[in-house]
């Protein structure tokens, strides 16, 4: 009986139209928001200055746009800037704001197997394949795997460095090894292989802690990493909740928050994880519309 | 080992201090796998017995065919239910994805055939002699039929604890369909102990995952205690 109550109960609360009946938002995000807790950190304040209740599905990048794609979430919070102009380009997404920015970091064991500590990251890159191929049985470089923003600065890189990431590097040995989960679980994947990986900085910072792997390169242009929340296109799916996504996005870039971003964690690892995309447009490459300007 | 000996001490604290948030993961798991229970027991116990019954061609295909289905990948039942409540997929408007119910759906689509086919077992396995004494005494149709599933009673009862077990140690389905969203409200959230352990154990919260672990086994070993005691009666 309790159980039939239970199924009633939660089949029209996203449709039900009593007014006190709270909102809900539907996030898809990015592993790396939520892994370092940054979300759960801003979700509570959301919840009470809208009366919104928030579900969040921490899912990769690649997992977040298909999500979209397919309607199932209002919002998407996600870091790959070449396949979210696809996405908004499609149509698919819309009202795109930057609201955070941080950087990758190549981390690997202490030891350093294929010595690569302070090189370019296209050139750390470079050593690590080569030693790899090599048969150098203690280089392993384990990879996202998933589809992720990660995954899709990783191919970046290797494409910086040179290489074509399908034949070349995909499938090239044992030395490389895809994980295909989120970035919290590959970092402790490499960490238990003695090997490298390419995270970013906030989940490294929030697993350092538990880990033996440390920082080895993160100097680069290439690292930079930013992150953007946007809307799903209401014209593509109507019943979407988009009052709603419209708040979490402005909320995201407002003042208060962006202050809350550029503190969170400092207290716990002696530094930021993300840094507020406020004032520094120019420095991460958008322009000032995207990062300031809340939706109308 | 250290380790581990640490994570047995604090999940030993976290579950003599009912831990607010891994008594309500728990409390959830039972909810939603006993609901998946209870709606596919409505529909295998009845089928089985129409199945077990019941006299048409293919038959024994279709036995068959239910057997086979026991071990149907969770992650298949949670991607083929994944594509029909998705928004565009057919049942996209009913917007069910990532919430409780999507989970009753996956899970009972999932222990229907092992239900079903247990039940059909339960039910050959009824003594023949009991099945001769009842047509030579005169049993109607009906007679016979409610005194066959009555002597079958607890290998029935014991069909449906399978599916129980089958449905709340799963994770595959449950993360496809749930998301395994931990939202303020109770009834919002789809983090169940499976998909929790699958979390803490990636974010290296190795406690947490160890307590979900023996609540997990808890649970199973109170539904083996019920299904004893009824059957010693």
């Amino acid at each position: 009986m309790v159980a039939l109550l239970f199924i009633c109960g939660c089949t029209g609360t996203t449709t039900d139209p009593v007014p006190d009946e709270k909102q809900q938002l539907r996030i898809a995000t990015t592993t790396s928001l939520y892994d370092t807790k940054l979300l759960d950190h801003l979700t509570p304040i959301f919840e009470e200055q809208y009366n919104a209740e928030v579900l969040i599905i921490s899912a990769g990048t690649g997992k977040a746009l298909e999500y979209g794609q397919r309607g199932d979430v209002d919002v998407m919070m996600v870091h790959d800037r070449a396949r979210e102009d696809t996405f908004l380009a499609d149509g698919y997404g819309t009202n795109r704001r930057v609201f955070a920015y941080n950087y990758f970091v190549l981390v690997g064991p202490e030891s350093d197997p294929a010595g690569v500590a302070n090189m370019t990251p296209e050139a750390a890159f470079t050593a690590i394949r080569e030693k790899g191929t090599a048969g150098d049985a203690n280089v392993t470089f384990v990879s996202r795997g998933d589809a992720s923003g990660t995954h899709s600065k990783e191919q970046a890189i290797w494409k910086a460095a040179g290489f074509n990431y399908t034949t070349e590097v995909k499938g090239s040995g044992d030395w490389y090894q895809e994980a295909g989960t989120g970035m919290g679980a590959t970092l402790e994947m490499a960490n238990e292989k003695e090997a490298y990986t390419l995270s970013d900085i906030g989940t490294y910072l929030a697993y350092k802690g538990d880990l033996d792997l440390v920082t080895i390169v993160d100097e680069g242009d290439i690292l930079l990493n930013v992150y953007s929340a946007m809307q799903i296109n209401p014209e593509k799916f109507p019943d979407i909740n988009s009052t709603v996504a419209k708040d979490w996005v402005n909320f995201v870039i407002s003042d208060d928050i962006q202050k809350e971003i550029a503190s969170f964690g400092v207290d716990k690892y002696g530094q930021p994880l993300f840094y507020a995309a406020g004032d520094d447009w120019e420095k991460i490459g958008v322009t000032e519309a995207e990062v300031k300007d809340p939706i109308a | 080992m250290y380790e581990i000996v640490e994570g047995f001490l604090e999940a030993a604290r976290l579950i003599v201090t009912l831990d607010a948030d891994v008594m309500a993961i728990a409390l959830r798991s039972i909810t939603i796998s006993l609901t998946a229970t209870v709606l596919a027991g409505l529909v295998a116990v009845p089928l089985g017995a129409a199945i077990y019954f019941g006299t048409f061609p293919g038959r024994k295909s279709l036995i068959n065919l239910i057997q086979t289905l026991y071990s149907l990948p969770t992650v298949v039942v949670g991607l083929l239910i994944f594509l029909f409540i998705s928004r565009v997929g057919p049942f996209g408007f009913m917007r069910l994805l990532f919430t409780p119910t999507a989970m009753v759906i996956a899970q009972t689509v999932l222990v229907l055939p092992i239900m079903t086919g247990l039940t059909i077992s339960a039910l050959s396995g009824v003594d023949p002699v009991i099945r001769d004494t009842l047509r030579s005494l005169g049993a109607t149709h009906l007679q016979f039929l409610a005194n066959v599933m009555k002597e079958a009673r607890f290998a029935i009862l014991a069909a449906v604890a399978v599916g129980f077990g089958r449905a709340i140690s799963e994770v595959g389905a449950a993360i496809l369909v749930g998301g395994n969203i931990m939202a303020s409200s109770f009834a919002s959230s789809t983090r169940v102990l499976t998909t929790a352990i699958s979390l803490e154990t990636s974010m290296g919260n190795i406690s947490e995952s160890i307590a979900l672990g023996i609540l997990l086994l808890l649970i199973a070993l109170a539904v083996n205690l019920v299904i004893t005691t009824v059957q010693h009666r």
